[in-house]
């Protein structure tokens, strides 16, 4: 392959990266746009949250540090929390290896400061459904997948910090971010495992929640995961 | 918020090195040495697991009404559970919710 074509197929692997991550533009633009209105209403200024969306781009992580400050949290437990909710990209990271392992460094960089849930499942679903691609195709089609979401992120933030100056209590944004995590977690719950996580992690999180923040939290989320992956293997050595 | 400045940035800064970390961990310094399986089961709970735990307390003893339980806020909670499960879709779960939310207020208001 020459060099020109090599380049062409990376191009419009972009384009098709671009082409099938536009649409969730629809979604990420009032998500970020909610967290700048919430975190004024919290008491961040405008840089401080445009850090956090520049710096951090993970929505519901964003939303849970802010919660975990408004509570006054310790800032190990805002951090423990916050990161925790990350966790799962943990999982993206790994699912990567087969596709992009064979990247340069920057490449992977580029990635790993980009592997947000949107081009993460679009450029997975990509690679498995087409095992023919390169290793530059399937850069460029995860760069293309990022490229509507990220700038817009960043935009929609300060939109609403911005806005966020002029909304009253009447508003009732104290129970926009726990919608927004429900709404979050809802389409998650597809099995009886992980049922059984969120309802253990419901009511040991309302039994300790006399704890000083985010120690509940953190017990609740642990015995969570730990029924979440107990139930799951009990599930399949019943079905065996 | 208690905070100060200086605290505020450096959550900020942790939190964006933390996440990223997270992001490159497997891809750019594990490669692709097998981790065990139970700890893979473990991580995919996660978001499931914490969730649920941080927003109990607020649909049942919300902030903006000093921990009285608070019906509207309750049913707008159930409204985005039900539109989540039944949809599959985070922006029709937060619109029912919010649809949910603003007519009740509307409504209470009203009486």
């Amino acid at each position: 392959m020459t060099t020109s074509t090599m380049k062409t197929s990376a191009t419009s692997a972009y384009w098709a990266g671009l082409r099938d991550g536009a649409p969730f533009v629809l979604v990420a633009a009032p998500f970020a746009m909610v967290f700048g209105v919430i975190a004024t209403d919290a008491g961040l200024t405008l840089a401080q949250a445009m850090g956090f969306s520049v710096l951090v781009i993970a929505g519901a992580s964003q939303f849970a540090a802010l919660q975990m400050m408004v509570e006054n949290a310790s800032i190990a437990f805002v951090l423990l929390a916050a990161l925790a909710v990350n966790l799962r990209m943990a999982m993206y990271s790994a699912s990567l290896v087969p596709y992009l392992g064979a990247a340069p460094l920057w490449q992977r960089a580029c990635v790993a400061y980009l592997n947000f849930d949107q081009p993460y499942l679009l450029s997975i679903s990509r690679y498995e459904a087409r095992p023919a691609m390169t290793v530059p195709e399937r850069f460029a089609y995860f760069v293309g997948a990022a490229t509507p979401i990220t700038p817009l992120w960043f935009l929609m933030t300060y939109v609403g910090v911005v806005a966020g100056k002029s909304i009253s209590d009447a508003w009732a944004l104290d129970f926009i971010m726990p919608i927004m995590f429900l709404a979050l977690v809802a389409p998650m719950v597809k099995s009886l495992a992980h049922a059984a996580a969120a309802a253990v992690s419901v009511s040991v999180g309302l039994l300790l929640a006399g704890l000083p923040s985010g120690t509940g939290l953190l017990i609740a989320a642990g015995a969570a995961m730990l029924t979440g992956a107990l139930v799951e293997v009990w599930l399949e050595t019943r079905a065996k | 918020m208690n905070y100060s400045t200086a605290e505020i940035w450096m959550i900020i800064a942790l939190m964006g090195v933390g996440t990223f970390l997270i992001r490159f961990s497997f891809l750019g310094l594990i490669g692709d040495r097998p981790m065990p399986q139970f700890v893979l089961r473990l991580l995919r709970f996660t978001p499931v697991a914490v969730l649920p735990a941080m927003v109990a307390p607020l649909v049942l003893w919300p902030v903006a009404t000093d921990g009285q339980f608070d019906p509207v806020r309750m049913l707008a909670a159930i409204a985005t559970i039900a539109a989540g499960l039944w949809t599959r879709n985070v922006l029709w779960a937060i619109f029912a919710g919010a649809v949910t939310l603003y007519a009740g207020i509307g409504i209470t208001a009203v009486l």
